[in-house]
């Protein structure tokens, strides 16, 4: 048995032969080298985008529209108090806006319209596709105009227009209101009014209620479903709904993307093991006569697939660590090109990415070192 | 101890026993049998065809006989299997190339610990000492592509001398050579011999075999005939000395 202080002067040559084998034949292992590092570019970009798609792309939903209504339970109106109350159940941090929208007819020129009441600088958090000409009102008694209804009422911001109804007690109601503005979505909203809901309160002498709240809320639909229970056990009044041509369609895109983004990173994966055991396999073919001397030197199978292996393991832990810090820079410019907005960094992926980099490239070693291991020591005898 | 003395001096380092070797329907030698003795120095020749290759690869544990024995330092490697073989090389066999072979990376005495590497244990002073004893000392750190066919070929005689083997295996040792290399490589081998190393040269080259004190001619896979060669002036002096000198500094 030889002395531990010899037998670490055996393992410190085989580190010795092993970089000089890298250093020495840099031109070679670079093309490895650079294989490996492209993949692993790319699956880290890929894993950092998977991972913060769910965040990027729901914001990116929020701009479609609310994804939750608050209506009553009883099927009456909604008390703002209740909305109030169930809005302390929601993350702060994932409200983008929560709006009341209270119904009302009105007639002018004897013709009937409906009214809408709601907060103008909620709705725009929750309906920021609202395309409005003109101004959005400031001023008591200012309204927007459905396009629509604007078109047959021949109104243009800056009219004035009388207007009457009958609130819920029956009693009748007049007054005046002036547009300043007219809005576009394409849907039912063209064709109402919309007002501040204190000024239809003051109008019809009736306060405190909306028939339905729109929130807009970042989150996945599992998340929603959650919550919405969460209100209405709280809050019994009031029945929580998820808009579910949202968050259904929120759902499968984000499934979708996913699957696309899993199926990119796996051929990546193949890909690079591909390439990997491509340039292997060439150093092996390379390196036939190195490896029969070797083998005629008395080397055995066990120590030319260890000395390959070994020499895999570096390039995979190289590789990995540079595409880790390429990986980062690749997933943010993905992420500002397609989403226009940065990726949160996480750099404990980049120990992940090397493991798995290194795993990959000692997989793709496999068939050379086999391949290797069967190099007949009698090649190095007169040329053969 | 008059006794042992005889004993050691006709101590049998190889013998091939009837050897046959076929590639099917083709026979690469057919019941070659011949001896060679401890400190003995043997050529064998033969023109293309003639089953030197075969030979060799036999002789040099890469290959096994289809019948007869092969015995080396008294053990029969003729059945042995392929990673078994790889021991006896490591353990008993110094192989000179004819391409020299060398670790296009590894500097010249790192070529060197490679032998040591797969062998026990690496040393580099002794590496370093099997250089100066081929003349090398002061290019022991030179890359192959920076030592000339010569002087990496030395490197390859130091590289076989290293773990003392019991049979130093040449294949065609100046066929990559000039004249001049060549005699610098020949002295060595007369060297080597002088100083008692057992050693078997393949070659084609009738100058290179007349250094042996042996031949041993094949012709169509078949032994031809076994010539004894004269002494060559400057063999015998030598010997003596500075054999057991080197001997005693490997022991």
């Amino acid at each position: 048995m030889p002395p531990k202080t010899l037998k670490t002067k055996n393992k410190t040559f085989l580190f010795r032969m092993l970089a000089m084998s890298l250093v020495r034949r840099r031109s070679r292992m670079a093309v490895a080298l650079v294989g490996i590092a492209i993949g692993a570019t790319v699956l880290l970009g890929m894993v950092s985008i998977s991972y913060d798609i769910p965040r990027q792309m729901s914001l990116e939903f929020r701009s479609y529209g609310a994804n939750m209504v608050f209506v009553s339970a009883a099927g009456a109106q909604v008390a703002l108090a209740d909305a109030e109350q169930a809005r302390k159940l929601l993350p702060a941090e994932q409200l983008v806006g929560m709006t009341p929208f209270r119904y009302l007819n009105i007639r002018h020129n004897r013709v009937p319209y409906t009214a809408v009441g709601t907060d103008f600088a909620a709705v725009q958090k929750t309906s920021p596709y609202w395309q409005v000409s003109g101004e959005w009102p400031k001023g008591p008694n200012e309204v927007l105009a459905g396009a629509d209804a604007a078109e047959y009422a021949r109104l243009k911001p800056g009219m004035e227009l009388a207007i009457d109804g009958v609130n819920s007690k029956g009693s009748r109601f007049r007054g005046k209101i002036r547009v300043s503005g007219v809005v576009k979505t394409g849907g039912k909203e063209d064709g109402f009014f919309f007002m501040a809901l204190p000024d239809m309160e003051k109008l019809t002498g009736e306060s405190g209620v909306a028939d339905v709240i729109e929130l807009s809320l970042s989150a996945a639909e599992a998340d929603l479903k959650q919550l919405a229970g969460a209100v209405h056990e709280t809050v019994p009044s009031l029945e929580a709904r998820l808009v579910r041509r949202v968050t259904q369609s929120e759902a499968a895109v984000l499934g979708k993307l996913k699957m696309l983004v899993t199926l990119v990173t796996g051929i990546v994966l193949v890909l690079t093991m591909i390439c990997v055991a491509t340039t292997m396999m060439t150093v092996v073919m390379e390196r036939r006569y190195e490896i029969g001397l070797k083998k005629a030197l008395g080397a055995g199978s066990r120590a030319i697939a260890r000395e390959f292996l070994a020499e895999g393991l570096v390039l995979g832990l190289a590789g990995g660590l540079l595409g880790g810090v390429c990986g980062l820079l690749f997933a943010q410019l993905i992420s500002v090109e397609v989403f226009a907005r940065t990726v949160s960094l996480r750099l404990n992926f980049i120990p992940v990415t090397v493991l798995v980099s290194a795993l990959v490239t000692m997989t793709a070693c496999f068939w050379p070192v086999r391949r290797a291991m069967r190099v007949d020591p009698a090649v190095v005898l007169r040329g053969e | 101890m008059l006794d042992a003395q005889t004993d050691a001096a006709t101590e049998k380092t190889l013998e091939i026993q009837g050897i046959t070797k076929s590639f099917g329907a083709v026979h690469a030698l057919s019941d070659i049998s011949f001896t060679v003795n401890r400190g003995e120095w043997i050529a064998i020749m033969g023109p293309s065809g003639s089953g030197k290759t075969t030979m060799i690869n036999i002789i040099g544990c890469m290959d096994r006989p289809t019948s007869g024995a092969v015995i080396l330092d008294g053990e029969d490697v003729s059945s042995l299997s392929a990673e078994e073989l790889t021991v006896i090389r490591r353990d008993k066999i110094g192989l000179v190339f004819q391409q020299f072979h060398l670790v296009p990376y590894l500097t010249a005495v790192e070529n060197v610990m490679v032998a040591q590497y797969y062998h026990s244990l690496v040393d580099e002073n002794e590496a370093l000492q099997a250089l100066d004893r081929v003349g090398l000392l002061e290019r022991a750190r030179h890359l192959p592509r920076q030592l000339s066919g010569g002087e990496q070929q030395r490197v390859c005689v130091a590289r076989a001398l290293i773990n003392s083997p019991k049979l130093i295996l040449a294949d065609e040792p100046t066929g990559n050579l000039d004249e001049s290399n060549g005699k610098i490589v020949m002295d060595l081998f007369r060297q080597l011999h002088a100083e008692g190393s057992t050693i078997v040269v393949v070659t084609h080259d009738p100058d290179v075999a007349a250094c042996a004190e042996k031949t041993i001619v094949l012709e169509y896979g078949r032994l031809a005939r076994i010539t004894d060669n004269p002494p060559q002036t400057g063999k015998v002096e030598q010997a003596g000395e500075t054999a057991q000198t080197t001997l005693d500094k490997q022991a």
